[in-house]
């Protein structure tokens, strides 16, 4: 049975791209548009994986990793988080949240899968 | 497809640009709105975020700008003021002009987006950092040469609460070259103490690589703050100035710092083994020292390789050889089911412990024994091709051969015993099935027929399928030669299984013709003997016009089966378990109930069951309640009644001798744990004589 990933993303053209690329690569994908979205996704399905942007209404990121790695089914699913340059601070804290990597925007869809491979085997 | 998504970022980034136009009017009115302030640091944000994803690196690397000055903002470190909100809206208008121009292909006007940065860095008050728009991607250059590297991996208790899986690390280390991995468990708690959502191991992991450092460093970037983690080269494998002797194993621990020089040289002093001395003085655990050895037999095995990798890695053995080797082992598992038994039967646990070891070992003999003897069927795939090809001309025929699945290994004893059976399949296929290509050509179809030769594994047996596109089997053509012949009468009623399985039956044909290549009507019969002497099944699917396919189903060795043994009275008797479905009871009542018939009923269908007891005249009562051991053969499915059944046991054929070998229903013997001997029933041939006496 194909895994599942969720893609939490207030941005359509960022989530239709890793989106598409999960797709090809075999996966089931579940799409959120913000963090607030995601939780109450996760809380419904089951997901192997999840992929999160850090900057998002409602819930942003960080408040989205704590509040997954809260629900027993999430507790331990790799966490992938899509960062900028600029954010090495938050990484810190989405690690601290208990996010399992990260992903530097901007990322080509051949570092996503490597990402993806890595973290789910 | 990359367009298709710079077009999704775009319709995108016009809607942020309008939203953002409105909050930053809003922000006017209300300068202390958090919540206004959020919203626009994270329209910028997406823009450049998503815009450098799609190869708009001009439009990423200006909004960084307008980005770094709102992170201050939203920090509380710069006040929201009126020169701000002017420029982040200049701002704003130059991201879509640059946005409308990215369409239009020309450029955007370079000189208002310099002058609005100026403006930007000046409100923030110092030179923010440019925006780093390139990425470190480009690996160096791997090295050609091998290295060997020492790695301790240890991750931190709380590694899995961060959906790490250490697991995923080593295998993805693993693919890197050649690998040993050692866990060492030393850490693990005593069980009331465990935390099961802890990680209480570590691993060292010795690995032969030509992609250097960085490429390990890599595989650890996510966890690199989570454990403790050491790399280490030891060796180098290049050219032929490596023949220096390798590490001595106190020279590895030493340097790995799990001993000092005077422990060693105190240790050494009494000129025994190094290793066993050390764990002896609780110097070092056993686990290190393992790791250590492991260490060096990998840089002894990586030297090796190198030596012997042009001197080809197989050896031609003699047939004979193997079988000697497979009968050994047969007769080792006999003993060893024997040493169980006995184990089993005494309250020594010393004793258990050794037959459960001799019982582990054993098998894994028995299973590479047996994996020694395995042949890829492909060899005599090619004899066929030949087969075909001068057939077809013989035949006036256009015919094509494809196969699949030519790797797949079975026993060299099953492949030799199969050939006959294939190619008179195959004969069959070429004559009966294809028809003329004049034929064909009105019929619809391509002028050349094909027939498939494919073989795949499956559970414990090779299922090797013949398709033909020919004109497939006239079931009317079959059912009125069944008759003519005397095989069925012409009232009885058959499903369409049966009506094909009437082929396989003695004196069968249906070509009107007798050809020098089948059609004697001697083949299918004999086929199907051939098969059933491997313990195998034969099937035939056809629809008629379309083609046909007949599916041989083989079991991989011949040397051992999975076997179910039964009882009656006080003899034993083995039911292959392949042709096993199920065991159901049978009661005095049911006997009685049905009228002398030999019928049972399994969730309302009717099932026929061959008495055992009976039919071996085996003296004594049977005990109230039987069991019928449900077998499918020839896809009907036939009951054995027998008093007992035991279970499941690992059978090492035995042939019975000379005397014995035209007893009907008994394919061999074998001997059980406590010496006994238990005959091994035929099944197939076992139904056929019954249905032969009802007849």
């Amino acid at each position: 049975m194909a895994k599942i990933i969720m893609t939490a993303d207030d941005s359509a053209s960022v989530r239709q791209m890793v989106s598409f690329t999960l797709k090809q690569g075999g996966y089931e994908v579940v799409e959120a548009v913000d963090g607030k979205d995601a939780l109450q996704k996760l809380s419904g399905t089951k997901v192997d994986m999840l992929i999160t942007d850090l900057n998002m209404p409602n819930l942003d990121g960080i408040g989205l990793i704590k509040g997954a790695r809260a629900l027993p089914s999430c507790k331990f699913i790799p966490i992938v988080m899509l960062t900028t340059e600029s954010q090495d601070s938050r990484k810190q804290e989405g690690k601290a949240a208990g996010a399992t990597g990260w992903i530097v925007k901007p990322f080509k869809p051949e570092q996503l899968m490597a990402v993806v491979k890595k973290v789910l085997g | 497809m990359i367009d298709v998504h710079r077009q999704a970022f775009k319709e995108e980034a016009y809607e942020l640009l309008s939203e953002l136009e409105t909050s930053l009017l809003e922000l006017e009115e209300t300068p202390e709105d958090s919540d206004l302030i959020g919203r626009v640091f994270r329209a910028m944000h997406t823009i450049k975020g998503s815009g450098a994803m799609f190869g708009f690196d001009d439009i990423a690397s200006f909004t960084h700008e307008v980005e770094t000055v709102f992170d201050m903002v939203r920090n509380g470190k710069l006040s929201v003021t009126k020169p701000l909100i002017n420029l982040t809206l200049a701002a704003r208008d130059q991201i879509k002009s640059m946005l409308d121009a990215s369409e239009s292909g020309g450029g955007a006007d370079l000189t208002a987006t310099v002058q609005i940065i100026a403006g930007l860095r000046a409100l923030a008050g110092a030179e923010a950092p440019a925006a780093v728009t390139h990425q470190e991607t480009a690996k160096p250059a791997a090295a050609s040469t091998r290295i060997t590297y020492r790695i301790r991996f240890a991750p931190c208790r709380g590694i899995l609460g961060c959906g790490s899986n250490p697991l995923n690390l080593l295998v993805e280390l693993r693919e890197l070259g050649v690998c040993n991995v050692i866990a060492q468990t030393a850490g693990v708690p005593e069980l009331e103490e465990l935390d099961p959502e802890s990680c209480y191991v570590y691993w060292d992991v010795i690995l032969t690589t030509d992609q250097g450092m960085n490429a390990i460093k890599d595989v650890f970037i996510f966890v690199e703050d989570d454990c403790e983690l050491s790399i280490e080269a030891v060796a180098e494998h290049d050219g032929y100035n490596s023949d220096e002797g390798y590490k001595k194993l106190g020279e590895i621990l030493l340097e790995r710092g799990d001993i000092t020089t005077e422990e060693m040289a105190s240790v050494l002093a009494e000129q025994k083994r190094f290793g066993e001395l050390a764990v002896q003085k609780g110097i070092v655990t056993e686990n290190k020292v393992e790791a250590a050895l492991v260490e060096q037999r990998h840089v002894q095995a990586v030297r090796q390789e190198k030596q012997t990798s042009d001197a080809g890695n197989s050896i031609r053995v003699p047939a004979e050889r193997l079988d000697l080797l497979v009968n050994l082992v047969g007769e080792l598992v006999t003993v060893q089911a024997r040493l169980s038994q006995t184990a089993a039967g005494r309250a020594d646990l010393e004793l258990s412990a050794i037959a459960e070891e001799v019982e582990r070992l054993t098998g894994e003999l028995r299973d590479s024994a047996l994996n020694i003897r395995m042949l890829p069927i492909g060899s005599t795939f090619s004899k066929f091709k030949r087969l075909v090809r001068d057939l077809s001309s013989e035949l006036g025929k256009e015919i094509e051969m494809t196969t699949d699945g030519a790797e797949t290994e079975l026993d060299k004893t099953v492949i030799e015993k199969l050939n006959d059976p294939l190619v008179h399949l195959i004969r069959n296929s070429l004559d009966h099935g294809i028809e003329l290509p004049e034929v064909r050509v009105a019929a619809g179809k391509p002028r050349h027929g094909t027939v498939h030769l494919a073989a795949v594994h499956s559970g414990d047996s090779v299922l090797i399928t013949i398709r033909d596109d020919g004109a497939g089997i006239d079931k009317e053509a079959v059912r009125a030669k069944a008759i003519e012949n005397g095989i069925i009468t012409p009232q009885a009623e058959l499903t369409e299984k049966e009506l094909f399985n009437l082929i396989f039956a003695p004196g069968f044909s249906t070509a009107k013709k007798i050809s020098s290549i089948s059609g004697r009507g001697v083949g299918m019969d004999v086929v199907k003997r051939a098969i059933e002497a491997l313990r195998g099944t034969i099937d035939i699917t056809s629809v008629y016009g379309e083609g046909a396919k007949i599916t041989v189903r083989i079991p991989l060795t011949l040397a051992i089966i999975e076997s179910l043994l039964v009882r009656i009275g006080r003899d034993f008797f083995m039911l292959p378990l392949s042709l096993v479905d199920e065991c159901v009871e049978l009661t005095r009542e049911d006997v009685a109930r049905s009228n002398g018939r030999h019928l049972a009923n399994v969730r309302e269908h009717l099932v026929p069951y061959i008495p055992l007891r009976e039919r071996f005249l085996i003296h004594g009562e049977s005990p109230e309640i039987e069991q019928i051991v449900i077998t499918e053969v020839n896809g009907s499915r036939i009951g054995f009644v027998v008093d007992q059944v035991i279970g499941e046991h690992q059978t090492v054929i035995k042939s019975l001798g000379r005397a014995y070998k035209n007893v009907e229903g008994i394919s061999g013997a074998t001997i059980l744990g406590d010496g006994s001997v238990a005959l091994i029933l035929d099944v197939p041939q076992l139904v056929q004589s019954v249905e032969a006496e009802a007849a």
